[in-house]
C-alpha cells in the first residue's frame, strides 16, 4: 500500500486526510507500520467508498488483519445510524453470513492426544462433512428449517446437539432476533437441505489445537485456558443457505439503491437505508442466516465431542466462546456524548466486548469477551480479550484472522498441496483434507504473520492476547 | 482443467474470465473457469441437466446472476457440473448446464460460494467478448 496519503495518529493507527473539496466520513487503519505498507491498495480504497456512504457514524474503519474484499475490505468495520439515513450493504456482511469461529476448551493435555493423534485426526475426518459436494446427514423438512432460521443454536441444543450450557458462550445465546424465514428464497432454503452440520472449503477448518502460550494468567483464568491444554477451534459459516441470501439480496439491494438514489461510489457496495423496505427485508434474511451459521456450528461441536469421546470418554468439553466474523448488528455504543442504536457492520472483523458489557456471560464479565484470531493451519491462532478502549477506537471490534499474504492463484503457483501436508506433518501437524487444492491454497506462507497482527491489535487497544494456541491436527474442506 | 489466463488474480478470492465471440459465450466461459475451482471438469460425467431461466437487462448484472443462478442448481442438486450453454432474446436469458452428482472419484477443488459484484465487467475488446467478476470462495 501506497502509505505516503496517510497520516499516522499513533504507532498503529493511521488516518486519510481529506482532499480539498472531498466529502465522505474518516477513515481510519488500524495497523502497525509493517502490516499497513503489505496491505493491498484496494484495501483503502474500498474502505474510502465505504466511508461515503450515508449515515456512517465515525470512522470506517480497517482491521491490522485488512485484505481487498469485495465492497468492504475483509476487516472492515462501519456503524450506521438508521435515523439519519444509515444503510445496511450486503457486501458488508459477505456471502457466508456469520461466518465465525466456536472454541471449545477440553480437559485434556497435549500428552494426553499426542498417542492417539493420528486416529483422531481420521476419525475427524470421517464424521465431519467437508469441502465442496459433501453433505451432511441431517435433511431437514421446510418445517423444521423455518425453525432453525429463528432458533439457531437454541435449535440445534433442544434436538439434542449439545448442551444448554453451550448457549451461555455464544454470541446472542446463540439464537438472533429478528429473523424472518419468509425473506429467505425458496432457493436458499433448498441448498441448505444437505448442508447442516458441513465445514465447508477455503479458509474453513476444524482444528485440534494446544495452548503453546499464555500472555494474560488473569485473563486466562477467567477463560479457563492453561499452558498445553487441548482446544478444539471450528472454522465454519452459513453454508448454503447463507451463500444463497447473500446472492439474492446483493442484485436486488444493487437495484434497490439505484432506484432510492443512493449515489454508490462502487456497484459492489449494494445497500439500502436501514429504515427501508429493503432494508428491513436483507436485515431479516440475514438474521436468519445467522442463525443457520449459529446452528451448524452448534452441530459440528457435537460430532466433535462424539469422536473425542470415542478417544477420551472422561474428557470434559466445553464451549469457550462463539464468536461471529461476518455480521451487521443492531447495538448501542456510546458517540458523540450520547448512547445510539447503530448497525454496526464487520466484514471479516470480531467484535470485542470490554471488562464489564452487559452482553458478556457473567464468567468473562470481567476479563472482556474472548476475541478468537484464526491463523494458517501451520503457524497458530491467538485467544484475546476485548477491552473497553475498543469500543470508543472501534466501537468494540478488532481483527478476526490472520488475514491472506498473497492471493489464491499466487499461492496455487508456489505450493503443491502434497507437499504442503508432508512438510507439515514432519513438523507435527496432521492435515486431513480431500482437497490437493485447498491445502496448497492454503499453505501457511499465503497468510500474513498472525503474531504481527495479534500484537497490532493488542497495541492498537482493539484486544489484549490472552494464549496462542498452535494446530496438531486440522481437517479441511 | 482451464487454462490459467482465465483466472485474475485477487487476494482472498478469485477473478474468474470468461471470452467468446458473443455475450452468451463468454458468460458460457467465465462458468466453466468458476466450476473448474471446484473440480475437474473433464472428470465430470455429462448425466444430468439443469435449466437456468432469467430476466435480466443490464449485461453485467446477467452474467452475475447466470452464474449465481449456475451455483445455486447445482449445490440444490448437490451437483458438480461440466458442460453449459446459454442463449439471449433482449433481456431474457435461457441457460443450461450437465454434470453429476457428486461421488467418491471426483477431484475436490474450492467450494464457491458466489459470484461478486466486484471487478465487474462484460465488455467487447479488440477480439471478442470478455466477462469478468470475483467469485468468493
Amino acid at each position: 500500500m501506497d502509505v505516503s496519503r496517510l497520516k499516522s495518529i499513533d504507532a498503529t493507527s493511521w488516518t486519510l486526510p481529506l482532499r480539498e473539496g472531498e466529502s465522505r466520513g474518516e477513515v481510519r487503519l488500524f495497523a502497525d507500520a509493517a502490516l499497513l505498507a503489505a496491505m493491498d491498495d484496494k484495501v483503502i480504497e474500498q474502505i474510502t467508498n465505504v466511508a461515503r456512504l450515508p449515515g456512517l457514524v465515525g470512522a470506517a474503519m480497517a482491521m491490522p488483519d485488512a485484505h481487498w474484499g469485495y465492497g468492504f475490505p475483509i476487516g472492515g468495520v462501519a456503524a450506521f445510524d438508521p435515523d439519519q439515513g444509515g444503510i445496511i450493504s450486503a457486501g458488508g456482511v459477505g456471502f457466508d453470513i456469520s461466518c465465525g469461529i466456536r472454541c471449545l476448551r477440553t480437559d485434556l493435555t497435549a500428552d494426553d492426544i499426542q498417542a492417539h493423534a493420528r486416529g483422531l485426526a481420521d476419525s475427524l475426518f470421517g464424521s465431519i462433512p467437508a469441502g465442496v459436494g459433501e453433505e451432511g446427514s441431517i435433511k431437514l423438512t421446510p418445517g423444521q428449517l423455518d425453525e432453525v432460521l429463528t432458533g439457531g443454536a437454541q435449535w440445534a441444543v433442544r434436538k439434542g446437539y449439545g448442551a444448554e450450557e453451550d448457549l451461555e458462550y455464544i454470541e446472542e445465546r446463540g439464537c438472533m432476533s429478528g429473523a424472518v424465514p419468509a425473506g429467505v428464497s425458496e432457493l436458499a432454503k433448498k441448498r441448505q437441505r444437505g448442508e447442516m452440520g458441513t465445514l465447508g472449503s477455503g479458509n474453513h477448518y476444524l482444528e485440534v489445537q494446544t495452548v503453546e502460550r499464555i500472555c494474560d494468567e488473569q485473563a486466562a483464568r477467567a477463560f479457563g485456558l492453561a499452558q498445553g491444554q487441548v482446544i478444539v477451534s471450528i472454522h465454519c459459516g452459513s453454508r448454503g443457505l447463507g451463500h444463497q441470501v447473500g446472492t439474492d439480496y446483493m442484485v436486488s439491494l444493487a437495484k434497490a439503491a439505484t432506484r432510492l438514489g443512493l449515489d454508490l461510489p462502487d456497484r459492489e457496495l449494494a445497500c439500502a437505508p436501514i429504515n427501508s423496505a429493503e432494508g428491513q427485508a436483507y436485515l431479516g434474511a440475514m438474521n436468519a442466516a445467522i442463525n443457520v451459521a449459529l446452528a451448524n456450528r452448534q452441530i459440528l461441536t457435537h460430532l466433535a465431542r462424539r469422536v473425542l469421546g470415542h478417544f477420551f470418554p472422561e474428557a470434559r468439553i466445553e464451549t469457550l466462546f462463539d464468536v461471529s466474523h461476518n455480521t451487521c448488528k443492531p447495538e448501542w455504543h456510546e458517540f458523540g456524548g450520547r448512547r445510539r442504536l447503530l448497525y454496526v457492520h464487520r466484514k471479516g472483523a470480531t467484535r470485542a466486548f470490554g471488562p464489564g458489557h452487559p452482553g458478556l456471560p457473567e464468567r468473562y464479565r470481567a476479563a472482556g469477551q474472548p476475541v478468537i484470531i484464526g491463523g494458517s493451519m501451520g503457524t497458530g491462532s491467538y485467544v484475546l480479550a476485548g477491552t473497553r478502549e475498543s469500543e470508543n477506537r472501534a466501537f468494540s471490534s478488532a481483527s478476526h484472522g490472520a488475514g491472506r499474504a498473497m492471493s489464491r492463484s499466487q499461492a496455487l503457483r508456489q505450493w503443491r498441496g502434497r507437499e504442503v501436508i508432508d512438510v507439515l506433518a514432519a513438523r507435527g501437524i496432521l492435515i486431513r483434507t480431500k482437497s490437493m487444492r485447498g491445502a496448497a491454497e492454503e499453505a501457511p506462507g499465503a497468510y500474513k504473520d498472525v503474531d504481527a497482527v495479534a500484537e497490532a491489535t493488542e497495541r492498537a487497544g482493539l484486544a489484549r492476547r490472552v494464549a496462542f494456541l498452535v494446530p496438531r491436527v486440522c481437517v479441511k474442506g | 482443467m482451464e487454462a490459467a489466463d482465465v483466472y485474475f488474480e485477487h487476494d482472498a478470492d478469485i477473478g474468474v474470465i470468461g471470452r467468446g465471440n458473443t455475450v452468451e459465450e463468454a458468460f458460457v466461459g467465465a462458468a466453466r473457469a468458476m466450476f473448474a475451482i471446484q473440480t475437474d471438469l473433464d472428470s465430470v460425467q455429462s448425466i444430468e441437466g439443469i435449466e437456468i431461466d432469467f430476466e435480466e437487462g443490464d449485461l453485467e448484472l446477467a452474467l452475475v446472476r447466470w452464474l449465481n443462478a449456475l451455483l445455486g442448481a447445482s449445490r440444490e442438486r448437490a451437483m458438480a457440473l461440466c458442460e453449459f450453454g446459454l442463449a439471449r432474446k433482449g433481456s431474457h436469458w435461457l441457460g443450461w448446464a450437465r454434470g453429476e452428482r457428486w461421488r467418491a472419484g471426483l477431484a475436490r477443488g474450492t467450494e464457491v460460494k458466489g459470484a461478486t459484484l466486484t471487478m465487474l465487467s462484460v465488455l467487447h475488446g479488440a477480439a471478442c467478448w470478455e466477462a469478468r467478476c470475483v467469485v468468493d470462495v
